[in-house]
This record gives C-alpha cells, sequence and structure tokens, in this order.
C-alpha cells in the first residue's frame, strides 16, 4: 500500500512543463491553463496519470505546457485520439483540451460521439468566438452580423450554442465557466474531474488579439451582475445586481421576470442538475444575451455507465466464459484437417 | 476440363467411366437465397479434407436485395481444386451448378466448352424464364449445345426425399441446396461425411431440419449413382501439400487472426479501430468476438476517428490496428501523418477496392498503391507491404506488426477485395513457428529522451502511467533528441532524414528477392505484388513447363524494397510488372531502378486471369 509519504505533496508548479507559455499577453488561455493546475494539484493526481489531448488552435497549444504526457494532434480529432487512449488505459485521467473552431466545427462529428459514448473523457472547450491561431475569421459560436476578415459585411450565419449540441447527444455532465473567475472555473473543473463518463466544460475565453472583450458584457463590474446567471442546484433562478430578477417558464419557453411586482420566488424555476430530461438544461443552453442572463454554472450532471465500463465488463465476462485467450485453440477453431 | 493431363479412365462398379483430373473448377450458382455460399463451403471443405489443394472466391450480388430470381440476385461460389499446387480460383468453369434461369444466363459465359453444366431443371418455368430475360427456354433450344448438359429436377427431387421429415413446403424446398450439393459430390467422388457432420453440428436443435439436409444430401449422391444422364464421375487425387493441419480461410479472416497473434506474442493488447466499409468490415466482425484475448475493438463514427483513437490507444501502449478500403485511407491520411510525426506503432490494412472514389465497392483493384507510398502531406514516407494470398494475410499481418512496433511506425498493409473474400487450406502454425516480437517500454527517468533513437532509428516507446516519462508528441516538427516544438530550419531537415532513413533500415532485414525461374536472367521477367501473385505463379509455372523463357519476382516489400531487387531487374532482357491498375508499381520501379519497365495493367474488377498472363508472355516472347 501507498501511502501519503510515498508521494511528495505535488503542487501547481509540479504540472509546469520546462516551456516557455507563448499565448499572447492577456490571453484568456492562461487563466484557464492555471485553473486546470489547480485542479490537479488539489486532487494530487499523479503527472503520470495526466494525458491532455489537443487539436489545432491556440488553446491546443496546451498540452505543451504541462509537465504530464501529452498529445498535439489533428484539427478536430482530439476525442477521437483521446478515446483511444482511455480505452488503451482506462485508469489515466484524460483531458481534452479544445476551441470553438476545433471542436464545433472540423470536429463536430467527434464531438458529438464521444459525448454519446458517455467515454470518461473530460472535455475544456475554450470558446472565444473566433478563429485566433489562422488570425481573426468568423467561428461557429461567432454573433451574427460579427464582422471578421472573413465576414466584411457581417457573419450571416447562426451561432451554435456548444451545451445545447452536447445536450442534444445526450451529456451526462455540462457545465458553463468564463477565464476571469478563476475560482468558479477550478470549483467546475474538479467536479468534472471527478464525474465519471463524459464531461463537458465550456470556458468562455477572451482573445486579447482577435476578439478582445467579446464578454465585456459579463467581465465588465457594470454590466456583469445583470448579465449573468448563476446555477445553483436546488436553488431559484435569480440574478441581477440587485438580485431582483428571476427566470421563470411561460408555456414552453424561458422568461426574465422582475421579483415584486406580483411575481414571487416561488414562482421562478428551480435549478435541477440531476434532471433525468435534459429538457430544463437545454432551455438554459438557448438562453443569450442579450436577451437572457448568460447562465453559469453547472447545466446537468447525472449518472450512466461510461463505455469503457462497460467495455471492459464485456472483456471481463467473455474471459470469465470463455477463460483467457489461448492461441492454439483459437487457430485450429472451425473445420480442420490433418495432411499427412 | 482442359487440365486432364492423365487419361486413366476406370469403369467403376456401376459402370460408369471415372476420369482422373488434375485440376477442375466449379462453380455453384443461384439465388441469393438458394444458399450456395453454404454449399460452397461445403464442397471446399470437403474437396481439402481428402487432400486437394482448393482456392476459392465467392461472387455475392451486387444489390443486397434484388428480387428473387433476378439477374441481379444471382450469388455465386467458385472452387478451384487440385491433385497441384493451385493458386487461384481459376479462370474458367469446368463444371457450373445453375439453379434457376438467372444462374445460368449470369454464369455461362464463363463455363468452358465441352464443360459440365447441372441444371436445376424444375425452376425453368415461364415466369423464372421471364425474369431471367430468356425469352426462349434454353434448355429447349440449342444454345446450350457445347456443353455436357445434365437436366436435373432439383426441387421436385428434394420435396420427394425430405416428405417424410415433416417439414412444410417452404422449409423442404429449402433443402435444395443440399441435394445439388449431393449430386455434385457424386460427380467429383468426395466423401459426405464431412458436411453430414457439419449438418449434424449445425442444425443439432432443430433435428427435422437437419434429417430433411441429410436426406436431400444423400438424394443428390444417390442420383447421380443412379440415374443414367451420368455416365462419367470425375477424380481429383491428393495435393503435395506440407503435413500439418489446416483450416480454410477467408483473407478477412487470416489477417485477424495474424493481429490477435502477434498482440498476444508481443504481451500487449490489440486495439482495433475501424469504420464500416466493403470489404473490410469482416476483419472488424471477426475481431470483436476475441474478446478473451484482450481484444478492443471500436467501430468509431467515421474513418478519421477510426485511425485517430488508434493512434491514441498506441501512444498509451497498445497494438493499434484499423482497416479500410480506398475512400477511407483518404480519409485517415492526415492522421497517418500524425503517426509518422509521432513516430507510432500502428498498422493501416487497406483492403483494395476498384477506384476512384465511391468506384467497384465490392470489386477487386490493386490501385491505392500510391496512395499507400505518396498519399500524405511533406516527406511522409511509411512502410508498406502486401499480401499474396488469402492464408499469407496472416503472416502479413505478423510481419507489420513486428515492424511497426520495432521501427516505431504506422506501417501499411495491403490486401483486396479478391484476397480478403477469397479463401484457401491454411497449415496452422505451431507457436513456435511464430516469430516473437519484442516490444519495450522503457521506465527509467535518468536517461530518458522522447526522441533519442536506438539502433534501428526508432523513438522509445514510452507509455503514459510510467513515472518520470512525462512527454509530449504531436503534429509540430520536434527538436531531435529532446522532442520538444523546434522551428529551427536544420532541425527539419534532419528529422525528416532521420524519418526516412527509420523506413530505409527496414530494408536490412527483408530477405533478399527470391526469383522464380531463372536467378541468372534471361529473356523475360514478370513482376508482381499483392493478390496477383496467384494468376503470374500459375502462368509462369505453365509457361516455363512449355519451355518459355520467363521467370517470375512476387514482391512482398513494396517500401522498402529488397536490397537486390535492381540488380535482379537489371538481368533480364523484359521486365512487365503485372498489376490490377494502370501502373503504379511500374512507376516506382522506373523511379527507384531507371529500368524500362513495361506493365500489364487489368483494371476490370476481378484478379488476372492466368491465360491474360499467358497471353502477355507469348506476346512479348513471340509465341509458343
Ligand atoms: S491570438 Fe488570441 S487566443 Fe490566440 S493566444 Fe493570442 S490572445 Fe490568445
Amino acid at each position: 500500500m501507498t501511502t501519503m509519504a510515498d508521494h511528495p505533496v505535488l503542487t501547481i508548479k509540479d504540472y509546469k512543463s520546462d516551456q516557455d507559455v507563448r499565448w499572447c499577453p492577456g490571453c484568456g488561455d492562461f487563466s484557464i491553463l492555471t485553473a486546470i493546475q489547480k485542479c490537479l494539484a488539489a486532487r494530487q493526481v499523479p503527472k503520470e496519470k495526466v494525458v491532455c489531448v489537443s487539436g489545432i488552435g491556440c488553446s491546443s497549444r496546451f498540452p505543451y505546457y504541462m509537465d504530464t504526457y501529452g498529445i498535439h494532434s489533428i484539427h478536430g480529432r482530439a476525442p477521437a485520439v483521446a478515446t483511444g487512449v482511455k480505452l488503451a488505459k482506462p485508469e489515466l485521467e484524460v483531458w481534452v483540451i479544445t476551441g470553438d473552431g476545433d471542436a464545433l466545427s472540423i470536429g463536430g462529428n467527434h464531438f458529438l460521439h464521444a459525448i454519446r459514448r458517455n467515454i470518461g473523457l473530460k472535455i475544456v472547450l475554450f470558446n472565444n468566438r473566433i478563429y485566433a491561431l489562422t488570425k481573426g475569421q468568423v467561428s461557429p459560436t461567432s454573433e451574427q452580423g460579427k464582422r471578421t476578415k472573413s465576414t466584411p459585411y457581417g457573419s450571416i450565419e447562426n451561432p451554435v450554442h456548444s451545451i445545447a449540441v452536447a445536450l442534444g447527444a445526450e451529456i451526462t455532465f455540462a457545465a458553463r465557466a468564463i477565464y476571469n473567475d478563476p475560482k468558479m472555473l477550478q470549483e467546475i473543473l474538479e467536479r468534472a474531474a471527478n464525474h465519471k463518463g463524459t464531461a463537458f466544460v465550456e470556458v468562455y475565453q477572451d482573445c486579447a488579439v482577435y476578439n478582445h472583450e467579446a464578454f465585456s458584457y459579463l467581465t465588465d463590474r457594470q454590466t456583469r451582475d445583470d448579465n449573468i446567471l448563476y446555477l445553483e442546484h436546488g436553488k431559484p433562478m435569480i440574478f441581477g445586481k440587485n438580485r431582483d430578477k428571476g427566470i421563470r417558464l411561460v408555456g414552453m419557453d424561458t422568461q426574465v421576470v422582475t421579483l415584486g411586482q406580483g411575481v414571487s420566488e416561488k414562482d421562478l424555476l428551480v435549478h435541477d442538475e440531476h434532471c433525468e430530461s435534459p429538457t430544463l438544461a437545454f432551455q438554459l443552453a438557448r438562453m443569450a444575451y442579450p436577451r437572457f442572463p448568460t447562465p453559469l454554472g453547472v447545466f446537468r450532471d447525472i449518472e450512466k455507465p461510461s463505455y469503457e465500463a462497460m467495455l471492459f465488463d464485456q472483456i471481463k465476462a467473455t474471459t470469465a466464459k470463455l477463460g483467457p485467450g489461448d492461441l492454439n485453440k483459437l487457430f485450429a477453431s472451425g473445420d480442420t484437417w490433418v495432411v499427412e | 476440363m482442359s487440365t486432364t493431363t492423365s487419361s486413366k479412365k476406370a469403369m467403376a462398379t456401376t459402370g460408369k467411366r471415372t476420369e482422373t483430373l488434375e485440376q477442375a473448377v466449379i462453380r455453384f450458382a443461384g439465388d441469393s437465397g438458394d444458399g450456395m455460399q453454404l454449399v460452397g463451403t461445403q464442397f471446399t471443405t470437403a474437396s481439402a479434407v481428402i487432400g486437394n489443394d482448393v482456392s476459392t472466391f465467392p461472387d455475392y450480388p451486387a444489390e443486397i436485395r434484388a428480387p428473387a430470381g433476378t439477374l441481379g440476385g444471382v450469388s455465386g461460389f467458385q472452387i478451384n481444386f487440385g491433385s497441384r499446387a493451385v493458386y487461384t480460383p481459376g479462370d474458367t468453369v469446368d463444371a457450373l451448378v445453375a439453379m434457376n434461369p438467372a444462374a445460368l444466363k449470369v454464369c455461362l459465359k464463363d463455363l468452358a466448352p465441352g464443360g459440365v453444366l447441372v441444371v436445376n431443371s424444375d425452376e425453368f418455368t415461364q415466369m423464372n424464364l421471364a425474369k431471367a430475360r430468356y425469352e426462349t427456354n434454353p434448355l429447349e433450344t440449342d444454345e446450350l449445345d457445347k456443353y455436357r448438359v445434365y437436366k436435373v429436377p432439383i426441387t421436385s427431387q428434394t420435396l420427394l426425399a425430405v416428405k417424410e421429415t415433416g417439414l412444410n413446403q417452404k422449409a423442404a424446398e429449402r433443402c435444395k441446396n443440399f441435394y445439388a450439393l449431393g449430386v455434385v459430390y457424386w460427380l467429383f467422388d468426395r466423401p459426405l461425411d464431412v458436411t453430414i457432420r457439419w449438418i449434424d453440428s449445425k442444425f443439432a436443435k432443430v433435428p427435422a431440419v437437419a434429417e430433411a439436409n441429410r436426406r436431400a444430401l444423400q438424394a443428390g449422391y444417390n442420383y447421380g449413382e443412379t440415374a443414367e444422364i451420368f455416365s462419367v464421375r470425375y477424380r481429383v487425387g491428393k495435393a503435395p501439400l506440407k503435413p500439418g493441419r489446416y483450416r480454410n480461410v477467408t483473407g478477412n479472416q487470416a489477417a485477424a487472426l495474424g493481429f490477435v497473434a502477434a498482440a498476444k506474442l508481443a504481451g500487449k493488447p490489440l486495439f482495433y479501430g475501424s469504420y464500416p466499409i466493403t470489404p473490410a468490415s469482416e476483419i472488424l466482425h471477426e475481431l470483436t468476438i476475441y474478446k478473451n484475448f484482450d481484444v478492443r475493438t471500436f467501430q468509431a463514427e467515421d474513418e478519421i476517428a477510426a485511425y485517430a483513437a488508434v493512434l491514441g490507444a498506441a501512444y498509451a501502449g497498445c497494438i493499434g490496428v484499423t482497416g479500410t478500403s480506398g475512400p477511407g485511407l483518404a480519409l485517415k491520411q492526415e492522421g497517418i501523418g500524425l503517426g509518422i510525426m509521432t513516430e507510432l506503432p500502428t498498422v493501416i490494412v487497406d483492403v483494395q477496392r476498384g477506384g476512384p472514389s465511391t468506384g467497384l465497392p465490392t470489386k477487386t483493384e490493386q490501385s491505392d498503391l500510391w496512395q499507400a507510398m505518396l498519399g500524405r502531406n511533406g516527406d511522409c514516407p511509411a512502410p508498406v507491404l502486401a499480401a499474396s494470398s488469402p492464408a499469407d494475410c496472416f503472416w502479413a499481418a505478423m510481419e507489420a506488426v513486428r515492424i511497426a512496433v520495432k521501427y516505431m511506425t504506422p506501417v501499411f498493409l495491403l490486401s483486396d477485395g479478391y484476397l480478403s473474400q477469397g479463401s484457401e487450406p491454411w497449415r496452422i502454425p505451431n507457436l513456435d513457428e511464430l516469430a516473437p516480437i519484442k516490444v519495450e517500454h522503457p521506465t527509467d527517468p535518468a536517461d530518458f529522451a522522447p526522441y533519442r533513437r536506438d539502433a534501428n532509428g526508432s523513438r522509445p516507446w514510452a507509455i503514459p502511467g510510467t513515472p518520470g516519462l512525462q512527454h509530449r508528441v504531436g503534429g509540430l516538427e520536434k527538436l531531435d533528441v529532446a522532442g520538444t516544438v523546434s522551428y529551427d530550419p536544420a532541425n527539419h531537415q534532419r528529422m525528416t532524414e532521420l524519418r526516412a532513413g527509420k523506413v530505409e533500415n527496414i530494408a536490412a532485414e527483408i530477405p533478399p528477392q527470391e526469383v522464380y525461374g531463372d536467378e541468372a536472367g534471361g529473356a523475360l521477367l514478370l513482376v508482381s505484388w499483392g493478390g496477383s501473385f496467384g494468376a503470374v505463379r500459375s502462368a509462369v509455372e505453365r509457361a516455363r513447363e512449355d519451355g518459355q523463357d520467363v521467370s517470375h519476382v512476387h514482391l512482398r516489400w513494396l517500401n522498402p524494397t529488397p536490397r537486390n531487387l535492381g540488380e535482379i531487374l537489371s538481368r533480364f532482357r523484359t521486365v512487365v510488372v503485372c498489376e490490377m491498375n494502370m501502373g503504379q508499381l511500374q512507376m516506382l520501379l522506373r523511379a527507384r531502378y531507371l529500368v524500362d519497365a513495361y506493365g500489364l495493367h487489368k483494371v476490370r474488377g476481378r484478379p488476372f486471369m492466368v491465360s491474360d498472363i499467358r497471353a502477355k508472355i507469348d506476346e512479348v516472347l513471340g509465341g509458343r
């Protein structure tokens, strides 16, 4: 048995590689890097047990900055590469680091299927609503009308809500955090890390160069409290600087209401992370600025068997039934005959 | 049967003549619901058990649910069996069993003049003739005059034979394939016991069905024995096969067995990631059964994910293998580039089919050689080898894994539609015949660098979970030895050369190329690779028996090539590369060796015929 004494206590420094971090000054990626390192240190995860798998994009340089195992793979394919890692060694903690273009555009298919399998990956999507590495084109999360290098007259595309997509694939853990709230970010990452099955965390991240202040409505002291809805399990959905606004359900739709004026707390929606049906979480996932406050926190957290658990159950059951594989027996199965 | 060499004719006790043949080709053809694949397989096993060498090829209907009795629904199974080495399923058919008019119409063109034709005369009704687009009944015209036609009322005779088992009409009729098999067993003097044993075990739970099939088989056999219409039966003797225990395998089965064996020898779990694609899917189906060998199969969401997952599994210490066919390989190539950049051991089996694009999914071709050799961005060489026969897929799969882990590289294994679906006897190896596969994972952090190379040029395979060896791999160029990201121009030059050099190093352990024929050179050398082996070897064997100055080189390794290949090519006046594409190996050999190689190119969706090759030999050497 190993004891604490066998392992020196790991600090955030231990998870840093010797490589210089090359993101631009002021980039929102830094705080996410630190939050993940803190999340590992808080849980004392041995460095050799962690694999960070990324695709392509600014955020995908992430593995090089971690003193863990890592694969900087190809554009969009990180969930698939990570799936192979997890199925090879299910005891590893496998993080998928991706961006809005990487996960939702070129890698949409893998994102969807990793989630529906409920494989034990921790997918962290750095959403800066822009293609930053390629210097400023519209991304699948850019808002309609956005002017970029590839949309000089304004984007005519509808943005995708990543959590809604994840819920469509029956995600078992979905959450959203923002780069400038490191405490909440770390808490959410820890919950994601401890979740069995796929955990998806969207992190709003400021690209200081190509989409600076895209999230100022959520970070600006003046406006943020009126624009953020903190999700708390079992609590009514109240927000606003004066905590006087809430969310209620009218028909099939959510609506922003002001408390008082005939509306009381008991009329409001109460958050339920563990709700079997994803309907409430889906409503929340579609709430977007400026009509609605932006929900931050855990949208959904339910239990389902993971893909790897079921795969290894099948392997175990078959081995118990047939005995461990014997090549002689395997070769000689079916009709055989002897030539003298 | 043109291959009759001995005209030894004996009068059997029944007053029927027996002819001894060196080799014969038979095809069972019927509607896809008629169970032709099944009786074809039974005939194959029975022939193998009595010591014939065998090669088979199934011909499935092009459409999955073509209406019964139509030309599109014809399913066939061809068997070439002989008392000499058999390398191909045969060019033309010596005996055809046609279960309905459609089968006759589709297959007649392949029946040799003078060949045996057994037809189920019961099925030649107005309606069935119309479905097969016959305006007149061919059994009543002179259309079949050049064949030895045996009209057997197979359906009604079957019903009669199984009447007492109490099966309903539909179930009883379903036994007619066994009746036909019985007739053919008599005709070719095969024992019934192997098939009876198979029936008994297959239908153990439904004794009435077992009984009915047995009766149908026996009744067909008895029909041959007693009916006046057959005056001659044929005997094909034992082939000189290497002693041992045998079983019949298709190329896809053999490849699956090879991967399981390789992973077991390496002491590692096998991870097979794949996306369904014709004609490679059976490898996935086969491997998913072997869970007690710790085989982990993963049906991915697409071709790209299949390889990506394999690469991830390889990074974490599995034997990573993916299988695909042409269009799927095109999708995987970016990932394979990452595999070459990260220097991780994986195997890509490409079961080639007719291309380009969707092409001819169920038909064979050898047109992915360039794709395997050249189909990626950057200077991105990978080892490429090709299996030469269905059973050889086993050995080629083992070799691909051994090279992948030794040289830390993706390896291409080229199979093709014909090898994958065709079958032949496989001599089951003893475990001590299998070369060990050595895998080492470093554990000592003291001296570890992720891109420090060994004598083979390979970097260490350090796997996650090993304390102190944390390292990052990726698609960006890496600094030699240290493995950190590097944009240094001199380093990129060096790393590109190291990656290429590593692949070239494999040549040191490839056995020198053998020449079938005249090592010293001569008038004509035929060069083949992959599934063309059988046709070319058969043709060259026979041409040499006829005194023609022709030799054969069959390449197993296409990249790198054997060290002595250039030397061999230079010893022949004419070199012809025979391949089922428009000259892919031909171009590579010309480029590598500055040899004026000619080509024999066929892309008709089926393997070469021996006669194609012989015609080419005659053309070059000026006839026999
Ligand atoms: S371009 Fe934007 S996202 Fe990329 S590193 Fe710079 S600030 Fe960060």
